[in-house]
């Protein structure tokens, strides 16, 4: 398992809703199992989201959406990744939370979400998955 | 690898300029080598550091600091510090949240750092982080370090220029940040200046500064008391025309020059003083060395004497 403290999270919050409650939760939670965690505030644009990951170098993207707009935000979000040669869950793990249906959490973890945390998700269930599945990343393979 | 990133990060890419951070900040080897390597690339940057007591509004500060730098066309790299639980190794890293518009400005690089055991206010891997920044090309960084009581002032041996930041109402507030803080600061900052006290925290500063009239005047330098009010850019650009004039005042009466050997020494030694730790950590566990721990134990030897007999067995080092 690749020691939690070199592990790097950010958490954002992109979209027009600021409802953080939520984000700051599991942004505390991931903290005190370990994780480095950044926390970049509400009302993110996917492009400040995806400059944040490049200059943090971070390992994990945790998106919390909770005002509907996630079938454009998230979308958008891996796409930018992409462009700028991040490969999702291979150069990096992008989780999501909030509000986010089941046919749309499907759809999203089609494109390049590891996994799709509704609401009631244990927190311990988010750690566990960062566990199972950071050290897949190419950063974490021995060279 | 490491020369293919190096290479990249000199063309300017930000991918491998933060995997270059992170490196430093994982592994001593990889470190090292990095370090070796861009080490005459760097020297280049201005360093200013931020400081002062958590909640004195560092990170809004420097957000607005930014802003006025990023008119003058200069390229600026911030690292944030904050600390690490020591319990858990966990961090939550939150500066960045006040600076987060400049976040997609291909002028600006902000990275933030866990203090990951160091105590002295910045992150263990500062002066790396910093040296890679230097190399990619930025002209002025700003080092903010964690919110800082009395005795955290190891910003001292990284930058050029301090500055501390304190706000009104902090009860005795100079009695609060006088023994090791005032003593490191170039130039004084009195946020949220609109606040009620303002004038007092103002006039208590200046009086301290007069008892240390001494002081300054041999150095050539009184530092200024800016008062700012970051929410509304209040005293920003007096700020950073305070700085610049420091930063006149090193070049000119030639204190640059101590600066940069005082922190060259001072970087040696700590490099020195990890690797004697660890090479006598790393016998700790042999035969010889932990009889002499049993010794201690049963109080058959002192523990002067046996750090004495440890230190000439590892490394020669007669006491």
């Amino acid at each position: 398992m690749v020691e939690r403290s070199k592990v790097r999270v950010l958490v954002a919050k992109p979209g027009l809703d600021g409802h953080d409650r939520g984000a700051k939760v599991v942004a505390r939670a991931l903290r005190d199992a370990g994780f480095e965690v950044i926390y970049t505030g509400i009302r993110q644009t996917p492009e400040q989201i995806v400059e944040s990951v490049i200059q943090e170098d971070v390992d994990v993207l945790g998106i919390s959406i909770l005002s509907g707009a996630h079938m454009v935000l998230i979308p958008k979000i891996l796409h930018l990744l992409e462009e700028k040669g991040l490969k999702p869950n291979d150069d990096i793990l992008v989780i999501a939370g909030g509000i986010i249906p089941p046919d749309d959490a499907q759809e999203l973890e089609k494109i390049g979400v590891g996994r799709v945390f509704g609401p009631g998700s244990p927190i311990s269930e988010i750690i566990a998955f960062i566990d199972e599945n950071v050290h897949k990343l190419k950063k974490f393979r021995p060279a | 690898m490491i020369d293919d990133l190096i290479e990249r990060m000199l063309r300017g890419d930000r991918r491998a300029t933060a995997r270059l951070i992170t490196l430093v900040e994982n592994d001593e080897e990889k470190a090292r080598e990095i370090i070796s390597k861009i080490f005459p690339r760097t020297g280049r940057a201005r360093i200013i550091g931020i400081t002062g007591p958590p909640g004195a509004g560092k990170s809004t500060l420097l957000d607005k600091l930014i802003k006025v730098v990023r008119e003058e066309d200069q390229v600026v790299g911030v690292i944030a510090i904050d600390p690490t639980s020591p319990f858990t190794g966990g961090a939550l890293l939150g500066d960045r949240i006040r600076m987060q518009r400049h976040s997609t400005d291909p002028g600006v690089f902000i990275r933030s750092m866990a203090t990951r055991g160091s105590l002295g206010g910045l992150a263990k891997a500062t002066n790396d982080a910093i040296k890679v920044l230097d190399a990619y090309g930025c002209d002025v960084i700003f080092v903010e370090t964690v919110g800082v009581g009395q005795i955290e002032v190891d910003i001292v041996k990284t930058a050029d220029t301090v500055v501390l930041v304190t706000v009104p109402g902090l009860g005795d507030d100079v009695q609060a940040i006088k023994a090791g803080l005032m003593e490191i600061a170039d130039v004084f900052v009195i946020n949220k200046a609109d606040k009620e006290g303002a004038d007092a925290t103002y006039f208590e500063l200046n009086l301290m500064l007069d008892l240390e009239k001494e002081r300054w005047e041999k150095r050539g330098w009184r530092p200024p008391i800016v008062e700012t009010v970051a929410t509304t850019m209040k005293g920003i650009r007096e700020l950073w025309d305070a700085i610049k004039d420091h930063q006149k005042f090193l070049k000119e009466s030639g204190e640059i020059e101590r600066k940069r050997r005082f922190r060259a020494e001072e970087e040696i030694k700590a490099i020195v003083s990890g690797k004697i730790a660890r090479a006598i950590e790393s016998r700790l566990g042999e035969e010889e060395v932990s009889n002499l721990i049993r010794g201690v134990v049963k109080r058959e030897i002192d523990p002067y004497s046996a750090a004495d007999l440890i230190l000439e067995k590892t490394l020669g080092v007669k006491p």
